[in-house]
């Protein structure tokens, strides 16, 4: 199952098992030495995959953010100053100063898959 | 369009005003006309809020109060020349020069040099550690004096003077003392009886005023050691602060012969103009109408009417209302209007309430029907107001008195904002009034303060109308049909309280079921909390499970306060702040062991800070191991019931107080609430537990306990007030039982009892009425929820720590156990701290 369309070429790394994102929660995997945040939407049925530092205060932090939605697009809050950012396209909604990457996510066999 | 010439014009300030008069320039530009716009500025920095000036202490930056940054010169056209005052003026050849030697030519020359503080030659001013309060510079040098200081003084015991004295008391001075000249405070502003209140509540905070004195000299060596009054008595200070008025800058107007006052002051005439026509004079340097307008609305004012003379319009600059709010001195005051009129030309109506620090006074007119002025020291929530109801000569209603008493009918005194002429003057710093608030928000929706300050600017000056400009909007959209309900976010078109009447009417457990019966879309970060404290508020089953711990703010969450670095704290319950020898020395070992800060907290334990998320459960198990249970730190939910020791060791005490708060502390553990609950029981009524400050208190009496309800401690201190007295214990916990679980059903999210109070009809005298005497039959249904929910109490800890699904959460990362690297700490005093914000 795809969550984000993709047109760039990207490797996929294995990250989890999707029992280790708790439903409609989210989890921070190393890959590379790269913090990622996943998050398993499971009521729009739905994966999305971020920096898991915010660039606000540079807190390694967004996956213990609470998600959900503004309008439909679905989005992150860092728990620290509830920035929230859009789990599409990585901008932050309420600060247009801010940006977090955003990266495809794909679920095979219930193992995550995250591309870089 | 080539045939018209750029229109050249030079401003000499870039202050407050000198700016001002640039942005209203810049707004009101035709197409057909081009300005070319140059301003020369003294300061080093572009303009700023130099009304917010003291809040630089408060940790504002130079940045933060900053008008408008050098881009925004740039984009508009404006040539920008900063540390380069204008030295001469060649009004023959229409041109300035300046110190740097720019020589600019005008058709037309603003002078916005503002004002300076007016320095009294006193022998030994020019002394180290003698400073003014004007510029960033100013304060920056107070700062760094202030921390190698312990007694300072400020002279002059006006407007400026007070607000420097508060900001010498902030900066952590030992003493800070206020000396007047006159035989009191504000002479100026208010009357005798309301400077007799600002000085015993300006005491009360620690200021020390000294009246009719004369400074005779300021003695020491190269640095200040003491005042010297002519009564000969002696001062010891090693800083003084002088504001003894201000002085208008008009030397360069005097060297370019335009004509001045003898006192100080350009003079202008309606239009703003010198002595010289194409030369203009605003804000604090101009003399019109023979005085000088030392406040910023005027001076925003005057900008206006010069921008509308330049760009073709007809307008002039008429007397202006000189009303004054202080602001930062830790005490309210406000006079408007005639303050000082007396009887028989008016009505004089006076409220002082000693106790609470409080003095009011308003001035109506003979025949009762319109306001002319007044007073309010202590308490001046009703300054907008007044001014309003003065401003627009509002009818009075037939007891002028409830203008300052309020109402006694339950009904809000006075004519509301919404019965005010359309011209009613709201913001008067920018000129914004009624008609147009209620244009933008009517016609263009524009139904926030936020939205109303970008788009007419409302609001963004001195910032006293904001009040005001709510009532308005809440008034527009009333009056459009809509009612500002506090519905909780775009996925629930519900209050707080209608949402939990469903939730439990309907038995839902799961945030899920709440979403899918009475919500729509995915929730939120607002939402999820919200409804999560419900669900604990109504069921108190443990927070981490079924699809509950997702939805839970991150603290809840992890059952632990997130600190700077992403790390997390610990805090165990340690009922009444009693602990056993054994108990210390285990929160000793775990500390040691996993590396934590610890410090102990206001609320009588002891926090450890650093903890990593992966940490938590073994820390947890080795507490709990010892017998601890969590302290619910990090929820919003019973904190702590601190205590006096009591009748068991204390002499004074009349009753056991640790044994109390005890018992009342785990009665009441683990309650989830609108927002966390203090208390605290003293065992006497010297009140060494501060009882008073708290969401509810109990003080011991030699018959039983009185208990005290919704205080506050914090930034925004409130005493608690009196709900019953002599009461036994089973009384006690009964009323604290409706009282919680009242607060719990009708209180707004993250509401603490103290504004939920003050929000409430009716206040004390109804909650005593529900509480004590049952008025609305819910008691006893009150007793049995809260019963319910005190049955289930399990520690959260406990739970998660023998339950390896819920504690397998507690990991920083999902794919390896390691720790987050990136977390780091400094060290200080022989313990860690988390590093400091990039
Ligand atoms: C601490 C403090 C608190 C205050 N609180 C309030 C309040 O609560 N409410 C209120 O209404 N008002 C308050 N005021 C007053 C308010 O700040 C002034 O009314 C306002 O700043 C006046 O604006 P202005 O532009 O006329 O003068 P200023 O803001 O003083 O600006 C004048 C500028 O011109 C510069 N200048 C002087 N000569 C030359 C020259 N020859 N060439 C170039 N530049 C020159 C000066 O260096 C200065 O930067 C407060 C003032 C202070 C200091
Ligand atoms: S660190 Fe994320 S909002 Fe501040």
């Amino acid at each position: 199952m795809y969550s984000n369309e993709t047109t760039q070429k990207v490797t996929w790394h294995k990250a989890c098992h999707v029992d280790d994102i708790p439903e409609d929660g989210g989890g921070c995997a190393l890959i590379d030495g790269r913090q990622i945040a996943i998050f398993n939407f499971s009521r729009r049925g739905e994966w999305f995959a971020t920096d898991n530092q915010c660039p606000h205060r540079q807190q390694m932090a967004v996956s213990r953010g609470m998600i959900g939605s503004q309008d439909g697009e679905p989005k992150v809050a860092c728990p620290f100053h509830k920035k929230t950012f859009s789990l599409q396209t990585g901008k932050c909604l309420n600060d247009e100063n801010y940006e977090i990457g955003t990266f495809p996510v794909m679920v095979k066999e219930n193992l995550v898959y995250i591309g870089i | 369009m080539n045939s018209i010439r750029n229109i050249r014009i030079v401003v000499a300030g870039n202050g407050m005003v000198g700016y001002k008069f640039c942005e209203k320039l810049l707004a009101r530009k035709k197409t057909e006309q081009h300005f070319e716009v140059t301003v020369f500025g003294e300061e080093p920095r572009e303009a700023y809020d130099r009304v917010h000036l003291s809040e630089f202490f408060a940790g504002k930056s130079a940045d933060d109060l900053s008008l408008a940054c050098r881009d925004w010169y740039a984009e508009n056209n404006i040539l920008l020349l900063l540390s380069d005052p204008v030295v001469d003026i060649d009004r023959e050849q229409k041109c300035v020069r300046s110190h740097h030697g720019h020589v600019v030519y005008y058709d037309y020359l603003i002078l916005a040099t503002g004002s300076g503080a007016f320095v009294p030659s006193i022998p030994g001013v020019e002394k180290e550690g003698v400073f003014v309060y004007r510029t960033i510079e100013d304060l920056e040098l107070i700062q760094s004096h202030a921390a190698k200081s312990k007694k300072g003084a400020v002279l002059g015991g006006g407007l400026l003077g007070l607000e420097a004295a508060k900001a010498l008391l902030d900066l952590g001075l030992q003493e800070a003392h206020v000396v007047e000249f006159a035989p009191r405070l504000m002479p100026r502003q208010i009357d005798e009886a309301g400077s007799r209140t600002l000085q015993n509540q300006l005491e009360s905070l620690g200021l020390q005023v000294h009246l009719a004195k004369s400074t005779q000299e300021i003695t020491g060596g190269d640095c200040i050691e003491g005042m010297l009054f002519a009564d000969g008595s002696l001062l010891e200070v090693d800083m003084l602060v002088i504001s003894a008025g201000i002085r208008p800058r008009d030397e360069l107007a005097k060297i370019a012969g335009l004509e001045t006052h003898p006192r100080g002051g350009i003079v202008v005439n309606n239009h703003l103009q010198t002595s010289d026509p194409n030369i203009f004079a605003i804000g604090e340097c101009a003399l019109a109408h023979h005085m000088i307008y030392g406040l910023i609305a005027p001076g925003y004012e005057m900008a206006e009417v010069v921008v509308a003379k330049l760009t073709g319009g007809e307008k002039e600059f008429l007397p202006f209302d000189m009303s004054t709010k202080l602001k930062l001195i830790g005490t309210d005051v406000a006079s408007f209007g005639d303050a000082f009129i007396e009887e028989p030309t008016c009505k004089t109506i006076r409220y002082e309430n000693k106790a609470k620090g409080i003095y009011k006074r308003v001035n109506v007119s003979e025949d009762g029907k319109t306001l002319l002025g007044g007073i309010l020291v202590g308490d001046a929530s009703q300054y907008n107001m007044l001014l309003q109801t003065f401003k627009n000569k509002t009818i009075l209603p037939p007891d002028p008195e409830d203008l300052i008493l309020g109402s006694r009918g339950g009904e809000e005194a006075g004519a509301g904002v919404m019965s005010f002429p359309d011209d009613a003057l709201i913001c008067s710093c920018e000129a914004v009034t009624k008609g147009m608030l209620c244009h933008e928000i009517g016609e263009f929706g524009h139904h926030t303060v936020d939205a109303l300050k970008k788009s007419c600017k409302a609001g963004t000056g001195c910032g006293g109308c904001v009040p005001l400009v709510k009532d308005i909007i809440a008034g527009v959209m009333n009056q459009k049909g809509v009612y500002l309900r506090n519905v909780v976010c775009e996925h629930f078109n519900y209050s707080r309280q209608e949402l939990l009447d469903l939730v439990k009417m309907n038995g839902l457990k799961t945030y899920g079921a709440v979403l899918d019966e009475f919500g729509k879309g995915d929730g939120c970060e607002v939402c999820k909390p919200l409804v999560a404290s419900l669900l604990a508020s109504l069921w108190n089953e443990n927070i981490l499970q079924k699809d509950r711990a997702p939805i839970q703010d991150s603290n809840d969450r992890y059952l632990a306060n997130i600190q700077k670095g992403g790390t997390y704290s610990v805090v165990p319950r340690i009922p009444g702040g009693e602990i056993t020898p054994e108990k210390l020395i285990v929160i000793g070992e775990v500390a040691q062991k996993y590396g934590l800060y610890t410090k102990i907290t206001g609320g009588q334990r002891i926090d450890m800070f650093g903890a990593h998320l992966g940490d938590l459960p073994n820390i947890w198990e080795e507490l709990i191991d010892a017998g601890f249970e969590s302290g619910h730190a990090y929820g919003k939910s019973l904190r702590t019931v601190k205590s006096c020791v009591g009748s068991t060791w204390c002499r004074f005490g009349v009753q056991d107080s640790v044994s109390f708060a005890i018992e009342v502390e785990d009665r009441y553990k683990g309650l989830r609430s609108p927002h966390k609950l203090k208390s605290a029981v003293s065992g006497c009524i010297r009140e060494c537990a501060e009882a008073q400050s708290k969401d509810f208190g109990i003080i011991a009496t030699e018959k039983g306990w009185n208990l005290y309800v919704c205080g506050n401690g914090g930034s925004k201190p409130q005493h608690a007030q009196l709900l019953a007295t002599d009461v036994d214990k089973e009384t006690c916990i009964r009323l604290i039982d409706r009282f919680l679980m009242f607060y719990i059903k009708t209180a707004d999210p993250l509401t603490r009892t103290a504004t939920w109070l003050n929000k409430m009809e009716g206040g004390i005298n109804y909650l005593k009425a529900v509480v004590v005497e049952d008025s609305l039959g819910i008691a006893a249904e009150l007793e049995n929820d809260i019963q319910q929910l005190i049955d289930v109490y399990q520690c959260e800890w406990k739970e998660v720590v023998q339950n390896p699904e819920l504690r397998k959460r507690f990991t920083h990362f999902v794919n390896t156990p390691e720790k987050d690297p990136t977390v780091e700490f400094d060290s200080m005093r022989g313990q860690k701290k988390a590093a400091e914000w990039v």
